[in-house]
């Protein structure tokens, strides 16, 4: 049996997080000497998949083979060990160390118990230039270099490593085209060396060029394996979409909206990661923030609320030039701004405080006389903002991190509107919530459009952005590279525009095509 | 060459502490009636040997981003354990060495234990052990006295022929023998790791409790051979809590002037041993330019805001303002 035994397989795997699966059904068949592209859209369980292949996190049922023979493993240190090294998009690499040591972590070389300190450079030198990095001096702190350059360290580092399987998941996200270049160079000497290599990127022109077999998942599920070139870009878009439409939308105004914008960006930029934005929304208005996770949608909206330095670019809102210097500055009257964050445990709530505390933190202001706190107008406050939202609480004083998942989200938005906000900016609100609580958001949202109100929603789940939005932005690598408006909002179309694969060329294959 | 600028950058803090140790001192001497004479430079080496030693065990626990409240109790414990077993003929007083510094291995042991598997913020749980062994120290001693073995005492307190102070050459002793050999192997280099980035050591599959392990117990080794020192240099042994307290908070204080970084994961034992020195010569230079004591305090908070201050200078570029909290 020897010719059909895979190097690596995976069968029956399955993860759940808190409930909620993320994988499950999951097959995988890796060859040795074979480029596998994994493809899929956001959620589709790709990174719980390496993740799992990496020893980050464990499965909860399936099993592993290596070289046939079953596999467990219970720390990233194990799955290293038997020659499965990953390069991860957040970095593995740890900022005081200098570029050498960072290569040699696992196993630095050493002579009388002691590292060699030559030794380990002489290393390092070799591993970067199998990385074909050798311009990145071994004696650097990986803190001082670019983002580029740390990258490169991180597939040195990997490839130090001599692994048998190399996992590349969106690994030339922050290269410039000269290092892909160089790169895919590397990665192609190394399948003919016999590496199996898997990789996951969102950018289908590199997966043209690179891979050998692709396997797509969608919603956690494996979908098909097949020969790469054996399927149309169309045909792929396809497998990659096509999931059960679960929530209730409410309808959508017929007309588009007309009158002056509300909020009007022209080129807006912030270091690399937002290449000159420009867009206009009206009141009344829900516009969308597509594209896959991590292509500058967080950082637009962290733009807007004044979050981050060095923004270059103009923001007008209701006609007049501002620039929030800051969360306080942005909620202030003369923009009125609200920001759900992401992550509603570190950004949005204090847990340890109680769900009242929590929901007058933003207003404070205008309930106080002289700095002191009037209870009464408080009490009204939460009260009428706890019967909008419909917050399930036992009881106001209680800790807010004892709300359900779902609550403690409604606590958050409802903490924003206390402010009374005209321009609201949503970060993904849904992620991790029941459905119950996702369909009352989203009835929130239409209201709050009706009054007025400009929304600007990012979601990572499409169907969001087709039940919800009017018009949707799709993002791509920190710039806007697509706009949908009104019925041209289908998973099709978000799907392709989010891989950046031209509309116009989508049943062509072997072109390169880039929107 | 360009490998010099690299190693520049690495090791800016120490350099820092060591150019301004270097100009205190030379202030200091230049204006000391005495002048550059053994015995004021034997003094000032005693003196901030002890300090240098404290601060070389703080040191180890803020590579790894925590911080160690009890150094200064292990000092005093060691100080009053010594004060009862360093005495006596050479067998005697060798045992008694090794029980001192045994018993500082065991207090670093148990925090750092206690830190790893109790899963405690080092600073609450320093605080509560720190206290324990200033119990058990008061237990040893309820009373200030003792003895210890002078012939030692004296051998590792004075002057080499050509005035050399002996505890500088025992602090150097301790350096090559501790500090230089951890700095170089992996588990050191794992020590620095997890102070930068634990998720990212974690990721690289570095063994993180067996380095943070290390790092307790080394401080608790390093902080019992200045409890030594002590008790060879004033001859006795005394539970003082105040004793204790000072300590804790100068071998902070040195260690940020000595360019370790709070955050952890940059910065050498050897700018802390120099940072240590630094705030030892304050007290001497207001000594010489007939300064009321009583202003060593104000000046030593001077100099630490500024050390602060230049550590912080990269908080400038930040781009992203949450990353100021992070």
């Amino acid at each position: 049996m020897g010719a059909t035994m895979p190097l690596f397989q995976m069968q029956g795997v399955a993860k759940s997080y808190g409930g909620v699966r993320a994988l499950e059904e999951a097959h995988l068949r890796v060859e040795a000497g074979r480029i596998h592209a994994v493809l899929g859209e956001n959620g589709a369980g790709k990174s719980t998949l390496i993740k799992i292949m990496s020893g980050v996190v464990q499965a909860d049922a399936g099993d592993m083979m290596l070289d046939g023979a079953r596999v467990v493993f219970p720390s990233p240190k194990s799955a290293n060990a038997a020659g499965i090294a990953c390069i991860f998009q957040e970095l593995s690499l740890i900022p005081d160390l200098s570029v050498a040591d960072n290569i040699a972590i696992a196993n630095p070389p050493r002579r009388f118990g002691l590292i060699d300190r030559r030794a380990q450079r002489r290393f390092a030198e070799a591993a970067l230039a199998r990385a074909g990095a050798e311009d990145i001096h071994p004696l650097a702190q990986v803190k001082d270099l670019p983002l580029s350059r740390r990258q490169m360290v991180e597939i040195a580092k990997a490839l130090a490593r001599k692994p048998r399987i190399l996992i590349l998941d969106e690994a030339t996200s922050a290269l410039t085209a000269g290092d892909v270049a160089k790169v895919f160079t590397v990665l192609k000497r190394l399948r003919d060396e016999g590496l199996a290599l898997l990789y996951i990127s969102h950018r289908m022109q590199e997966i043209d060029e690179l891979a050998d077999d692709c396997s797509v998942y969608r919603n956690g599920r494996h979908v098909a394996s097949y020969q790469a070139g054996t399927k149309s870009r169309n045909d792929v878009v396809e497998m990659m979409i096509g999931r059960e439409y679960s929530h209730v939308f409410p309808p959508k105004p017929a007309l588009p909206k007309t009158g002056a914008p509300a909020l009007e960006v022209a080129g807006l930029n912030w270091t690399h990661r937002l290449n000159d934005i420009s867009f206009a929304a009206r009141p009344g208005e829900i516009v969308g923030l597509g594209g896959l996770d991590g292509q500058g949608q967080r950082e637009l909206l962290l733009a807007l609320f004044g979050v981050l330095r060095g923004v270059t670019g103009d923001v007008v809102v209701n006609g007049v030039r501002r620039h929030a210097r800051g969360p306080r500055s942005a909620k202030a009257a003369a923009t009125a701004m609200a920001l759900i964050p992401e992550d509603r445990k570190t950004e949005g709530l204090m847990l340890p405080m109680s769900v009242r505390d929590n929901l007058t933190l933003p207003a404070l202001d205008s309930l106080a006389r002289f700095g002191v706190i009037d209870r009464a107008r408080e009490q009204d406050a939460v009260e009428r903002m706890v019967k909008l939202l419909a917050i399930k609480a036992a009881n106001l004083d209680i800790p807010v991190g004892a709300l359900s998942g779902g609550n403690q989200q409604k606590v958050v938005i409802a903490k924003w509107l206390m402010v009374a906000p005209r321009i609201i900016l949503l970060n993904d609100p849904t992620r991790g919530i029941d459905v119950g609580t996702k369909q009352e958001i989203y009835q929130l949202l239409r209201k709050l459009a009706d009054e007025g109100a400009t929304i600007l929603f990012y979601s990572t789940d499409y169907d969001e952005l087709i039940g919800c939005c009017d018009r949707v932005l799709v993002m791509y690598d920190g710039a806007v590279t697509r706009e949908l408006v009104g019925a041209e909002i289908t998973e099709h179309a978000l799907v392709s525009s989010a891989f950046s694969i031209d509309s116009g060329s989508i049943d062509q294959t072997g072109e390169r095509q880039v929107g | 060459m360009g490998d010099f600028r690299y190693w520049l950058a690495e090791n800016k803090g120490t350099l820092l502490a060591v150019a301004v140790f270097i100009i205190m001192f030379a202030i200091y001497t230049g204006n000391h009636s005495a002048g550059f004479s053994g015995m004021v430079v034997t003094t000032a080496a005693n003196k901030g040997v002890l300090l240098a030693l404290v601060a070389m065990a703080q040191t180890l626990v803020v590579l790894t981003a925590g911080i160690d409240l009890s150094v200064g109790m292990v000092f005093v414990l060691a100080n009053c354990l010594a004060s009862q077993l360093v005495v006596g003929d050479a067998l005697e007083t060798t045992f008694g060495v090794v029980v001192v510094l045994l018993a500082g291995v065991a207090c670093g042991a148990l925090n750092g234990l206690i830190v790893i598997y109790g899963r405690l913020q080092p600073i609450v749980t320093t605080l509560a052990t720190g206290a324990m062994f200033y119990g058990i120290a008061l237990w040893l001693r309820p009373i200030p006295g003792g003895d210890v073995n002078s012939d030692l005492a004296d051998a590792l307190t004075e002057q080499l022929p050509g005035g050399i102070p002996t505890s500088l050459v025992v602090l150097l002793g301790i350096v090559l023998v501790v500090w230089v050999p951890l700095r170089r192997s992996e588990i050191g280099r794992a020590i620095y790791a997890i102070g930068s980035s634990e998720p990212a050591a974690y990721m690289s599959g570095v063994n993180i409790d067996r380095a943070r392990l290390t790092a307790y117990i080394v401080s608790g080794l390093l902080s019992a051979c200045g409890g030594l020192m002590l008790t060879f240099i004033t001859y006795s042994g005394e539970a003082s809590a105040t004793i204790g307290g000072s300590y804790t908070l100068n071998s902070i204080a040195a260690v940020v002037i000595g360019g370790v970084s709070l955050f952890g994961g940059a910065g050498s034992a050897i700018g802390a041993i120099f940072g240590a020195f630094v705030l030892r010569t304050i007290g001497d230079l207001l000594f010489v330019f007939d300064f009321d004591p009583l202003w060593q305090p104000l000046f030593q908070g001077v100099i630490l805001l500024l050390a602060v201050t230049l550590g912080s200078l990269r908080l400038l570029n930040v781009k992203n303002r949450l990353d100021l909290f992070g």
